[in-house]
């Protein structure tokens, strides 16, 4: 943050505008080329995905400036032989030209390859310890635009996200504007002390392109003293197509998860609890080791159902798996955004992330939905897969981990943890109630996670107290069109209904917990919802169903993970 | 979209009517419509948002023909958007020429000319005037509860119903427990003595609280500054008249089991309420937690919560105390010497079923008179829990239902006065327990 501050006064202090940073005076590295480099060669150049990009790292000097093979990518003093910059003014059609059009990046612009041309002309000075990370190329419609149009109070990374656009040379398109009736006066004059947010801000956002210089040093001072933004103003509605602006924050998301991972491979998973941000609400993952399971259940195993045939051969990757099937503690934190942790009156600190905030929340429901069975420390039910996905992509993006629903296959091979019997712990029913709650010890009733012994993995509840969503679409006939060993199958959604729950609830019979069994939704579940259309959050009948997270090891690419978490079909 | 033309007060007869001599005598006595199983009854939607338009569907979903031929409400907005969710379910039984459809505050009129059954799922507060035109022009009625939210409206409502008695008009009201399988069982249970004589009653509805539309979004939706009574029709769920407030427009539903359990309505009430987290700009004059006590006829009484605070403890139930065990009402079990619990089959959709029941009653002649038997009498249950809380006083259902306090305006219109209007801060006047006279 400090970093981004100096970056933001040292810019306007000097009258800087980021893209017209080439000019006579000697080219200075954390100001001038730092930012180039962040900005557009960093998202590749980075430590994480160097190895499939050249195995070339710009994050330290040291990196910059290792001989490859036998060029350097950086000549002090020779500009036409060094890479880093040569690249970046090869006509667009070559197909060394950097950053890559094939990746829809944009090229520099001529002042930052200039810059770049000068810098290493004049000796390529990196200061010592001066390490680069990724930062975000801030977008006004995917970045901006969303934090305007919402007002209120801005969280931390909503005003770093402002700053890094006042930094970025505040590119205001023409065609925005919220329209006001405090436009037509008019942003006056730079205040000198404080800012107030009525008469020098609210006025600028009103009036929108393109910024004044004035402006934007007013919006910097204002950004500067905490951003303040009345809770109650907000500016104009939403704009651009829904399913644009949602890859957008998956992007998004993306990249922040891409920053912040640190494990490699299987060896460096381990058990670990995390605190939601801003709350004091924990969960603990548990590391899932990868490996070959036979899915399904065997012909001959008792009140087996036909469905679960024929047995097949699954190959999963490593994951994580939450401990316990998620409870109201975490998931109300995602139904009541604002009212959960109210943002401190000075706007100084708030535990949102912008990125989480823009993660669309369920609706709130007419009904109360523990349906009187306990809140504290129980299971979250009667959601629906789509909620269960989007609460996924909203904690990725408040913590930076990658979280989604397992695909059904995950589910069992994390469930059977090894084993081979009806549940995990062998063929015998009567043992069920050491490990879960079902239709004869449940008292009719889901009960508090974690009470039972767990599986030989560490997960409790994984048979019984709820149903747990899975991604999968329900069809009795799938297992019979997999041949060979299948690696991480998952039977995409066309339709709103079945999807696939597993492990068997409080209401159930003991055959229905066994590992292999399956379930199909139904639109029934959906039945005491009155209203038209009925809620894509709710399904107000499913009062035995829940889910858990997975965090697979690998961090799939954001269309991936915009795949895991909107499947698209939640509708009526 | 239709201008308003002026509405007949006689009915006009329609093709489906049964044409021997009999029945156009008796009809003439009782000016009802039957339709036999075969006859398409076309209905008509009063309140196009999320609930109306479920009720439509409901009702669009019972068996014989059902065609949806107008539909009227105060925002153009809400009209298209519940045409388009019913068109897109039930292409083939919506049928609303853009002539038949009516916006405004006497749209529902010109709407219920056209029909033979009416839902009417406006906010509550237009319901007693709704319902007596509907019944005026003769038709069956769909009513969402509550239906009214207050002493003068209750009174019109129970006038109202009597004179659908008189004309054999079929009204039901939407209190979807008194449809719903579990609950008919286990309060038969009750009625045939399983706990005995029930001595104590506790009922709740804490949750969350409901949806907020602010002045800011309508400002936004409109392009200027919204009149206080757009505002406050957007927003309706934050203003009495239009609302109740939630003890009434939610709270209901517990209340009114509770009465079904006892077979009566209460005698008094004591209460306390007021509004702890609810002061938000867009919150406007309601409580958020309100908690009353109930005398029954035979004495025992109802403590009852009901409670729009986040991040405490939930409850939606029914509870009772028999001198020979007690029974989770809401949950269908029964402790005691006739230990009980519902096993299986929960039953189809109440609020399905109470459509199906309606027009069932409606193709059959049969007597379904809702509104007169309980809804009325619940709703005016929920409306003296409000007074009580409000006032902070021993409340008789007797004042409450003779309660003067009419809370509906004196004039309707998007630049008419509203019956409570906000200070230059943008607040209202909050009842104060001890001060205010809520009744």
């Amino acid at each position: 943050m400090s970093l981004l501050k100096c970056c933001l006064l040292g810019a306007f202090a000097s009258g800087f505008v980021f893209a017209g940073g080439a000019a006579a005076k000697p080219v200075d590295f954390v100001t001038d080329v730092k930012p180039i480099f962040e900005l557009n060669c960093l998202t590749c150049h980075n430590p994480q995905h160097a190895q499939d990009n050249g195995k070339y790292r710009l994050d330290t000097k040291e990196e910059a400036f290792k001989p490859h093979k036998k060029d350097q990518r950086i000549v002090p003093g020779h500009p036409e032989e060094s890479e880093v910059y040569a690249l970046t003014v090869l006509p667009l059609t070559d197909e060394n030209h950097m950053p890559p059009a094939k990746l829809k990046k944009a090229p520099l612009t001529k002042e930052q390859s200039e810059t770049l041309r000068q810098w290493i002309a004049e000796g390529a000075a990196w200061p010592e310890g001066v390490t680069l990370k990724v930062v975000m190329k801030v977008d006004f419609a995917r970045d901006v635009e969303p934090l305007l149009e919402r007002g209120g109070p801005l969280s931390d990374p909503a005003r770093e996200t402002l700053r890094l656009w006042l930094a970025q040379g505040a590119n205001w398109p023409a065609e925005v504007s919220f329209p006001s009736a405090k436009a037509a006066a008019g942003a006056p004059s730079v205040p000198a002390g404080p800012v107030d947010f009525a008469r020098d801000v609210e006025p600028i956002f009103a009036r929108g392109a393109p910024l004044s210089e004035q402006a934007r040093a007013t919006l910097s001072h204002w950004v500067e003293q905490g951003a303040v933004w009345p809770a109650e103003v907000k500016l104009g509605p939403a704009k651009g197509g829904a399913q644009a602006r949602e890859m957008d924050l998956v992007e998004q998301i993306h990249r922040d998860i891409v920053a912040a991972s640190k494990e490699r491979a299987e060896a460096d998973m381990k058990p670990y609890t995390n605190t939601i941000p801003g709350t004091e609400v924990t969960y603990a993952m548990l590391p899932i080791p990868g490996g070959e399971f036979l899915m399904g259940s065997p012909a001959a195993e008792a009140k087996r159902n036909e469905d679960e045939g024929p047995q097949h051969r699954v190959k999963i990757e490593p994951f994580w798996m939450e401990q316990c099937v998620v409870t109201w503690n975490e998931y109300e934190l995602f139904m009541y955004p604002e009212d959960k942790a109210p943002a401190p009156a000075d706007g100084t600190t708030n535990y949102t992330s912008a990125t989480a905030d823009a993660v669309t929340r369920p609706t709130k429901p007419y009904v109360e939905m523990s349906f009187g069975m306990g809140k504290d420390g129980y299971p979250a039910i009667s959601m629906t897969q789509h909620a269960a996905s989007i609460y996924c992509q909203w904690l990725s993006a408040k913590t930076g981990h990658f979280y989604r629903l397992p695909t059904e296959a995950e589910w069992e091979y994390a469930c059977r943890a090894g084993a081979t019997t009806a549940y995990f712990f062998g063929d015998d029913p009567a043992q069920l109630g050491q490990y879960a709650w079902f239709g004869d010890n449940s008292d009719y009733k889901y009960q508090k996670v974690g009470r039972k012994k767990p599986n030989p993995w560490g997960l409790y509840d994984i048979l019984g107290n709820v149903d747990e969503w899975t991604l999968d679409q329900y069809d009795p006939n799938y297992y019979k069109q997999l041949t060979g060993t299948v690696t991480e199958p998952w039977n995409k959604s066309t339709k709103p209904y079945p999807q696939v729950v597993r492990g068997g609830s409080w209401q159930d019979d003991p055959d229905k917990l066994r590992a292999a069994c399956r379930r199909g939704s139904s639109s029934d579940w959906k039945m005491q919802d009155p209203q038209l259309p009925k809620s894509i959050w709710f399904m107000t009948d499913a009062q035995f169903l829940g889910f858990r997270i997975i965090r697979p090891l690998k961090v799939p690419a954001a269309e991936e993970m915009f795949k895991y978490w909107h499947s698209g079909v939640e509708k009526e | 979209m239709n201008t308003q033309q002026p509405v007949p007060s006689e009915l006009t007869r329609r093709s489906f009517l049964k044409t021997t001599s009999t029945l156009a005598a008796a009809a003439s006595l009782a000016p009802g419509v039957f339709a036999s199983v075969n006859d398409t009854l076309k209905i008509a939607l009063i309140g196009c948002g999320g609930r109306g338009s479920g009720a439509a569907s409901q009702a669009l979903s019972t068996a014989g023909p059902v065609k949806l031929v107008a539909m009227a409400d105060a925002f153009k907005d809400r009209l298209d958007g519940g045409y388009n969710n019913l068109k897109a379910k039930h292409a083939d039984r919506v049928d609303v020429p853009e002539e038949n459809k009516f916006v405004g505050f006497d749209a529902y009129q010109h709407a219920i000319a056209l029909a033979d059954v009416v839902i009417l799922a406006t906010p509550p507060g237009f319901r007693p005037s709704h319902f007596e035109e509907a019944v005026r022009q003769g038709k069956h009625i769909f009513m969402e509860k509550p239906v009214a939210v207050d002493g003068p409206g209750v009174r019109k409502v129970l006038a109202a119903a009597e004179e659908a008695k008189k004309k054999n008009l079929k009204v039901g009201v939407g209190l979807q427990r008194r449809h719903q399988k579990p609950y008919l069982e286990t309060i038969q249970r009750l009625h045939d003595g399983a706990i005995g004589d029930i001595v104590a009653m506790r009922c709740y509805w804490n949750g969350s609280g409901v949806w907020v539309r602010s002045r800011k979004e309508l400002e936004q939706k409109l392009g200027r500054a919204p009149t206080e009574m757009e505002y406050q029709m957007f927003n309706w769920y934050y203003f009495v008249w239009l609302c109740g407030d939630h003890i009434v427009e939610q709270h209901i539903h517990n209340l009114d089991v509770i009465n079904w359990v006892k077979q009566a309505h209460p005698v008094k009430a004591w209460g306390m309420g007021g509004r702890e987290v609810r002061r938000g700009i867009d919150n406007g004059e309601i409580f958020d937690h309100h908690y009353v006590e109930f005398e029954y006829p035979d004495g025992s009484r109802l403590s009852s919560q009901c409670r729009h605070i986040e991040g405490c403890w939930d409850s939606v139930s029914e509870h009772v105390q028999g001198v020979k065990g007690r029974c989770d009402v809401s949950n269908y079990r029964i402790e005691g010497e006739n230990k009980w619990g519902l096993k299986g089959d929960h039953g189809k959709d109440p609020y399905q079923q109470e459509h199906d029941d309606l027009f069932a009653a409606i193709r059959n002649d049969t007597p379904y008179a809702e509104t007169a038997d309980y809804g009325a009498y619940s709703t005016m249950t929920a409306v003296l829990g409000r007074m009580a809380t409000y006032g902070g006083k021993e409340v008789s259902w007797d004042e409450a239902l003779n309660s003067p306090l009419d809370t509906f305006p004196k004039v309707l219109g998007w630049d008419a006065q509203t019956p409570t209007a906000p200070d230059a801060n943008g607040r209202y006047p909050i009842a104060v327990p001890g001060k205010t006279k809520s009744f």
